[in-house]
């Protein structure tokens, strides 16, 4: 072994001539930590901002090119992350109870009917309208219309629901259920999204049924370039035209310069602000995804729900919940009248405890219509009269009030 | 001021230079190698930890988590009935719906109960411990008397503690998994995604996980290292981290500083689960990975800067 030397006699250890040097050393020293946290502060705030940096630069088109685009492409195969980002102004506590009444009934969402098998936790309908408040994450599969996968990813649990040719499986891992449902034949050739939920989970629907909807109302124009998800993408800017009441200020869709598919969708309330809807991929394939995405066989132990067939039997159903509709496009508010809807049983019990929480942020107003509660949210307003019908839409709130008076004059 | 501390604060080139010549000069056949010199050091300073009764004690509790989980869920879903009386939307602990038909689920569920106080706090005992134990005791000057430099007893220090983290999750990845194969069927597992994956595969991702759980502490690690230098006194250094980690824990359960929470430590702490996803979400995983670098950096070169420069009279 090394013999134990005596140490050397060092004088920075004296009190005194040493002091400074030490303390020198030591701020040195510290400047080691405080370097660290700077250099990775700046590279969080900086790599970002170098990711989104610089516009892609594309041939120009103009609107119609572009929305020819769209029509002609044919991408049947996807596979991807989308964020999808709602912020309706709701008290999050109200999020998807009070959100789902809202709009299960009134908002044209035909899905929430009051359907079969509701009851599940893995049932689509309890489960999708959680997207209607807050920001999620979705992935989601395609290979043609046949075979879609759609995911929410929640905290350390996700809900899937799996579309095979006339099969579809939900599956909810949190409380470890599945919901099964076989479509009829027909259904699953005839739409391209035969899913049990018309909420749009993927850019493209959404686009699609905006498109289809604001076509002939609404000024479309190409407004820049952006880049989403790694694509380079036009931003097709689509305003409401001749609608004074909306409360839509703009649609902006970016599309996928070399495929032509939407890749994201935001819509800006008229009264400014964030966007009160924002649908868009994060990470985007169009490579075709596994066959084995689509396969779903419920666990053992997995307790299945079997929804029943729900087209043939809703079709009364749902006329009798359809609502009417006052006006067209963008100005178009929906009627509810619940003394012919009214839920029963269970689903009553549930509303009511809605109805409830929903009247401690409505506001009171009255016409000749009577009275009624007014509940107003960044995009869309819903008047609820005491004689309980129910007018929505993405108008403002006097254009509802005077449509239940003009309403009212009218059933005089 | 101590001789020994006097001989062991020189700059560490001179410190080096003197081991070496001393390796050198005295007894070069005897004298292994640098490198496994600290081996030897590192490994006295493992035997010290794993030896103390309280380590023991906390690997123990560590252990009786999945076992007591199991066990519960053994006799609530025993007469057949679900869990939790029917509730409806799984508000419980994650995976604990799956526990009963599969027992690898409990492994899962054992590391997702664990990891947010129980892991982390023995994790805090022990760095908090690490140095200002040595301090509190008495010893850590003896430690200095050793021509090993303060940094490669600080790495020693820290690598000890890195240790106990992945002992401590192997502790109730072992457990859970031997009670999970005793109390439950085990088979096929279902993914996240409602995708099936064989057993074999499936233990593959649960050490993959435990793997990632304890990688997930590497920050908490540094950050207890860097209070155990700050003070003389184990005990304090010990609630100070594990107040660090409470409080770091519930403001990132306060939604209105949703802004600061991306960059505290325990955030993406359950991003574990995204390895039972089809397909596997690395994003979080990525993001925790680099999140504990990040701290690991920061606090370990805090430490170092500290313990470098302090005076030890204890």
């Amino acid at each position: 072994m090394a013999p134990i030397q005596p140490a050397q006699y060092d004088p920075q250890w004296d009190d005194g001539g040493g002091e400074g040097r030490s303390r020198g050393r030591k701020v040195a020293r510290f400047a080691v930590p405080v370097a660290v946290a700077g250099v990775a502060a700046a590279t969080i705030g900086l790599v970002p901002a170098l990711a989104d940096a610089g516009d892609p630069s594309l041939p120009s088109l103009t609107a119609e090119q572009l929305l020819t685009k769209i029509a002609a492409s044919h991408v049947q195969t996807v596979s991807g992350s989308v964020k999808v980002t709602t912020d309706l102004g709701l008290p999050s506590a109200l999020s998807s109870g009070a959100a789902s009444s809202l709009f299960g009934g009134g908002a044209g969402a035909s899905a929430k009917a009051p359907g079969t098998g509701a009851g599940s936790p893995a049932a689509p309908q309890t489960q999708l309208t959680q997207l209607l408040a807050g920001t999620h994450t979705l992935h989601v599969a395609a290979d043609g219309p046949d075979r879609q996968k759609v995911s929410v990813i929640e905290p350390a649990a996700e809900y899937s629901i799996v579309h095979n040719g006339t099969q579809v499986w939900a599956y909810d891992s949190a409380s470890n259920q599945a919901y099964h449902q076989t479509l009829p034949q027909r259904q699953s050739g005839a739409t391209a999204h035969s899913d049990p939920q018309d909420l749009p989970a993927t850019p493209q629907d959404a686009a699609k049924q905006v498109i289809k909807a604001a076509d002939g109302t609404a000024s479309f124009t190409v407004d820049g370039t952006a880049r989403v998800a790694g694509h380079s993408a036009y931003e097709l800017l689509i305003r409401p035209e001749h609608a004074p009441d909306t409360t839509v200020g703009a649609i902006r869709i970016a599309v996928d310069a070399k495929t032509g598919v939407p890749l994201k969708l935001t819509v800006d309330p008229r009264g400014g602000g964030k966007a009160v809807f924002d649908i868009g991929y994060t990470k985007v394939s169009f490579a075709k995804p596994a066959a084995s995405t689509f396969d779903f066989t419920p666990g053992k132990g997995v307790k299945v729900t079997e929804g029943t067939d729900q087209a043939p039997k809703n079709t009364p159903d749902r006329a009798g919940t359809q609502p009417d509709v006052l006006g067209s496009g963008w100005d178009a508010i929906a009627v509810v009248k619940s003394a012919d809807g009214l839920p029963t049983g269970k689903q009553r019990n549930d509303s009511g405890r809605a109805d409830s929480l929903l009247n401690s942020f409505g506001k009171q107003v009255s016409g000749s219509f009577g009275t009624g509660t007014l509940f107003h949210t960044r995009l869309v307003n819903a008047l609820l009269t005491d004689n309980g019908t129910l007018y929505v839409g993405a108008v403002s709130e006097s254009a509802l009030t005077g449509a239940a008076d003009a309403a009212h004059t009218a059933g005089k | 001021m101590s001789r020994a501390e006097t001989t062991a604060t020189g700059p560490d080139d001179r410190e080096q230079d003197r081991t070496e010549a001393a390796a050198d000069t005295a007894a070069p056949a005897v004298r292994a190698p640098k490198a496994v010199w600290s081996l030897g050091l590192f490994r006295s300073e493992l035997i010290t930890v794993f030896r103390r009764w309280r380590t023991l004690a906390l690997l123990a509790v560590l252990a009786g988590v999945p076992l007591l989980v199991g066990i519960a869920v053994r006799i609530e879903t025993g007469n057949g009935g679900s869990l939790g009386g029917g509730r409806d939307n799984g508000n419980g602990p994650a995976f604990i719906e799956q526990v009963s038909n599969n027992g690898l689920f409990l492994t899962f569920a054992s590391l997702a109960a664990t990891l947010p106080f129980f892991l982390p706090m023995a994790i805090g005992v022990v760095a908090g411990d690490s140095v200002a134990g040595e301090a509190s005791a008495g010893t850590l000057r003896y430690l200095l008397v050793a021509p090993a430099g303060r940094t490669r007893l600080l790495l020693v220090k820290y690598g000890s503690v890195l240790t106990f983290c992945l002992a401590a999750t192997l502790v109730v990845t072992a457990s859970a998994l031997a009670t999970g194969f005793a109390l439950f069927p085990v088979g096929e597992v279902t993914l996240l995604s409602g995708t099936d994956i064989s057993l074999s595969e499936g233990l593959l991702r649960a050490l993959l996980i435990a793997v990632l759980v304890a990688a997930s502490l590497v920050g908490i690690a540094a950050l207890g290292l860097f209070v155990s230098t700050l003070t003389d006194s184990g005990i304090s250094a010990m609630a100070a981290t594990v107040g660090l980690l409470i409080t770091v824990q519930i403001v990132d359960n306060i939604p209105q500083l949703h802004a600061f929470q991306p960059y505290l430590f325990p955030h993406y702490w359950l991003s574990f689960a995204d390895i039972l996803r089809d397909p596997v979400g690395w994003d979080g995983i990525a993001k925790n990975l680099g999140l504990q670098a990040l701290y690991a950096a920061v606090f370990g070169s805090a430490a170092w800067a500290r313990f470098t420069s302090r005076d030890v009279t204890a």
